[in-house]
C-alpha cells in the first residue's frame, strides 16, 4: 500500500492518515509506504507486488469514499515530479515487465490547499469508513497487499 | 490586418505548482509582451509564525513536497545560528552533506531524465503524444531503469541521513541526530560504482546534446544577465552546503565577493509587480531594472573558479571552454550544468562515505543563544535563504525566504520573452508545438513553483487565445 499526499495541506494528508491507520494493524505479508507524491521510483515498489492499494485524499467526490482498480495506462503523462497511479504502473511494466493488481482508494476531504496541520471532521470521519471497509475486504479477498498512500 | 491577441498557456505543465504565461499579439502577429504569472499563493511565512526553533527545520518540509530537504536544511543552518553554533562538528557537518548530495542527485536526475528528456529527444515542436517519458523509455528501457536505480540512490541516501523518507528529522539546530552505521555506508559503496558511471554516461549525454545543437543552445533564452550563489570560502571553489556569496556580471566581473549570507538582506532587495504572487529580486546596488540575477546549476557554473572533484571539475571546464571561459548565457546549458553537479553530488557521496568521521559521535554543538538566524544552501534549483527571528520563549517571530525559483523569476520571464519573440512573432496560427517552446525555456530552469508562492499544486496544461476585445475564441487543455 502507498498512502501519499502532504500532511502539511490539511486533508491533503488523509492518504498518509490511512497508511498509518494500516500500519497500525499490523497486517501480514502488507508493505506500507507513505510519500508526499506518487514517484517514478514506486514503479520499482509495485513491480514486486502482487497486488497494490493507492490511498489518496479525494476532492469533489459525492461518498465518503471510492474504491476501484487501476491499470496501466501510458497515455497518464508524466507532466511533473508528481506521477498518477497510472503512470506508475505503466513505467512497473514498461520498464519491469510486472503488472500487478492494484485498486486506488480516495478518501473525501473537505479542506484542502491552505498550510494547516491536521484533518477536518469530515476527513476524519471519511477515514474511519474507509478503514473499515478496507479491513472488510482484505479479510474477505485474503489478499496479500502492498499498500502505497498519497495525497496531493 | 489580424486583430492583437492574448494566448495563455495555464499552467505550464512538466514543472512544480501553479503557473501560467500570458502572450500578447499586436495587430501584425508580434509579440508584445509575454508574462510568467504565479496564479497562487499561500501564506507559509504567517503559518510559521509562533512555532518553536527546534520543530521548524520538520515543519518547513511541508512547504514542498518536491524538494522538502532543501528547506529541512536551510531551516536547520538558520536554527544553528539562533543557537549561536557557527561550526558543527565534522560529523554533523558531514552527515548534512551526505544528506544534500543525495538529494540534490536525485532532484537533478529525476529532472533530466523524465522532465526534460522527451524534448531534447523528440524535438520541442514533437507531437504531444510522442514527447513524453514513456516514448522515451519504449526506445531506451535500460536508461529508464538506470535513471530509477540513481533517484532510489539518492533517495536512500537521503532516508539513511534524514532518518525517515518524508518528515525527515536528522539535520537538528546545532548538528544532527545520528550517525551513519557501516552498514548502511557499505550498502552505498556497493552501488556507488555503478552511480559514477551512470552519472557520467548521463553527462555525456547532456553534454553531447548542447555541442549538437549548438545553433539551438546558443538562441534558444540565450541572453546576458548577472550571476548568483555560493561559493566555498577562500578558493571559489563550487559548494552547494555552505559557502559566502558571490555575484558576477554578465562579463563575469564581481558584483560582490566574499559575502558573509547573514548580511543578504545588505545586497538583494525584493520588488513586487502587479500581475504575479512571486516577488522579483534584484541586487541593490544596481537596482530592479538591471540587477535582477539568475541563480542554479549553469549559475553556480559561471561563478565557481573550480569544482573539487575531479571528473567534475574537467566537466566544468569542457563547459567552460565553450565560451572561453565568459559566464555562459544559454538556458539550455543549464541542462549540462545539472548533469556536471550530479557527477560532482556522487563523488561527493563516494568522499564522504570512506570519510570515518560518518561513524563520529560528536554530534551537536551548543553555543550562546541569539535572535535571529539565516541560513542558505545551494538547493538544486539555486540559492534558498531562510531567515528566522525568535522571542524570548523560542517561538517564531519572523520568517522570510527566498527559494531558488523567486531569483529566477526575472531570468524566466525574459526566457519567455525572448522564445516567444523567436517562435511565435509573426505566426497566423499558434500551435501546441510552438507553445511548448515557451514551455521549454521554463522547464530548463527546472522551477518550482510550489516553493515560490509556498503553495503545493500541479500543472495541467491549459492554453487560451483571445481576441483583442478579449474574448476567448481558441482553447486546449492537457491534464498535468
Amino acid at each position: 500500500m502507498i498512502g501519499y499526499g502532504n500532511a502539511g495541506r490539511g486533508d491533503d494528508g488523509l492518504g498518509p492518515a490511512f497508511a498509518e491507520r494500516l500500519a497500525r494493524a499490523n497486517l501480514k505479508d502488507c508493505f506500507i509506504d507513505i510519500d508526499y507524491q506518487l514517484t517514478v521510483e514506486h514503479a520499482l515498489q509495485v513491480a514486486d507486488a502482487q497486488t497494490v492499494l493507492f490511498a489518496d485524499a479525494l476532492i469533489g467526490g459525492d461518498t465518503p469514499f471510492r474504491f476501484a482498480p487501476v491499470q496501466a495506462d501510458s497515455a497518464a503523462d508524466i507532466a511533473s515530479h508528481s506521477l498518477l497511479p497510472e503512470a506508475v504502473l505503466a513505467l512497473a511494466e514498461l520498464l519491469y515487465g510486472k503488472a500487478p493488481e492494484a485498486f486506488v482508494l480516495g478518501i473525501q476531504g473537505e479542506s484542502f490547499g491552505e498550510v494547516a496541520e491536521g484533518l477536518s471532521d469530515v476527513a476524519q470521519a471519511n477515514l474511519d469508513l474507509a478503514e473499515k471497509f478496507i479491513l472488510e475486504w482484505l479479510a474477505s479477498s485474503k489478499k496479500n497487499v502492498l499498500l502505497a498512500s498519497s495525497a496531493c | 490586418m489580424a486583430e492583437p491577441r492574448l494566448i495563455e498557456i495555464s499552467p505550464v505543465t512538466r514543472v512544480e505548482g501553479h503557473g501560467k504565461v500570458t502572450i500578447h499579439l499586436d495587430a501584425n502577429n508580434q509579440v508584445d509582451e509575454a508574462r510568467l504569472h504565479i496564479v497562487e499563493f499561500r501564506g507559509f511565512e504567517r503559518f510559521i509564525r509562533g512555532r518553536l526553533l527546534w520543530e521548524v527545520p520538520v515543519i518547513v518540509q511541508r512547504l514542498c513536497g518536491i524538494c522538502p530537504v532543501s528547506h529541512h536544511l536551510a531551516a536547520a543552518k538558520a536554527m544553528d545560528g539562533i543557537c549561536g553554533v557557527d561550526e558543527l562538528p565534522p560529523t554533523a557537518e558531514k552527515m548534512r552533506r551526505l544528506m544534500h548530495y543525495g538529494q540534490v542527485m536525485q532532484s537533478h536526475v529525476l529532472h533530466f531524465f523524465h522532465l526534460a528528456a522527451p524534448d531534447l529527444l523528440f524535438g520541442f515542436g514533437a507531437p504531444a503524444e510522442k514527447r513524453n517519458i514513456f516514448e522515451v523509455i519504449k526506445e531506451n528501457p535500460e536508461l529508464g531503469r538506470r535513471a530509477i536505480a540513481m533517484r532510489q540512490f539518492g533517495q536512500e541516501i537521503i532516508e539513511a541521513t534524514a532518518g525517515k523518507k518524508i518528515h525527515g528529522t536528522g539535520a537538528i539546530p546545532g548538528g544532527i541526530n545520528k550517525n551513519l552505521p557501516i552498514a548502511t555506508r557499505d550498502a552505498f559503496l556497493a552501488k556507488i560504482d555503478d552511480m559514477l558511471l551512470w552519472t557520467q554516461d548521463a553527462l555525456a549525454m547532456a553534454r553531447g546534446y548542447t555541442l549538437e545543437h549548438s545553433k539551438l543552445v546558443a538562441e534558444f533564452a540565450s541572453f546576458p544577465s548577472n550571476y548568483m550563489s555560493l561559493v566555498r570560502e577562500g578558493d571559489g571553489a563550487l559548494d552547494l552546503y555552505h559557502g559566502k556569496m558571490r555575484a558576477l556580471d554578465a562579463a563575469g566581473d564581481t558584483i560582490f565577493d566574499n559575502l558573509d549570507y547573514r548580511n543578504y538582506q545588505d545586497v538583494l532587495l525584493e520588488d513586487v509587480r502587479s500581475w504575479s504572487y512571486m516577488k522579483f529580486p534584484f541586487i541593490r546596488e544596481i537596482g530592479p531594472e538591471n540587477g535582477w540575477y539568475r541563480v542554479g546549476p549553469l549559475a553556480r557554473m559561471n561563478t565557481a573558479n573550480f569544482i573539487d572533484t575531479p571528473l567534475a571539475n574537467a566537466a566544468l571546464t569542457d563547459l567552460k571552454s565553450v565560451t572561453n571561459g565568459a559566464p555562459n548565457r544559454s538556458t539550455l546549458a543549464n541542462h549540462w550544468a545539472r548533469m556536471i553537479e550530479v557527477v560532482h553530488c556522487v563523488e561527493k557521496i563516494q568522499e564522504l562515505l570512506l570519510d570515518p568521521d560518518l561513524q563520529g559521535t560528536d554530534l551537536k554543538a551548543t553555543g550562546e543563544r541569539r535572535e535571529e538566524g539565516i541560513g542558505v544552501i545551494e538547493a538544486p534549483r539555486g540559492n534558498l535563504i531562510h531567515h528566522y527571528k525568535v522571542d524570548e520563549n523560542d517561538q517564531v517571530t519572523y520568517c522570510n525566504l527566498i527559494v531558488s525559483t523567486t531569483h529566477n523569476n526575472e531570468g524566466m520571464n525574459r526566457a519567455v520573452k525572448d522564445v516567444a519573440v523567436k517562435h511565435l512573432s509573426g505566426k497566423e496560427q499558434i500551435t501546441e508545438g510552438m507553445l511548448n517552446h515557451v514551455e521549454v525555456a521554463i522547464r530548463a530552469y527546472d522551477p518550482c513553483l510550489s516553493c515560490a508562492t509556498h503553495a503545493l499544486g500541479q500543472m495541467p496544461l491549459e492554453v487560451e487565445l483571445f481576441d483583442a476585445e478579449g474574448a476567448l475564441i481558441d482553447s486546449r487543455q492537457r491534464a498535468g
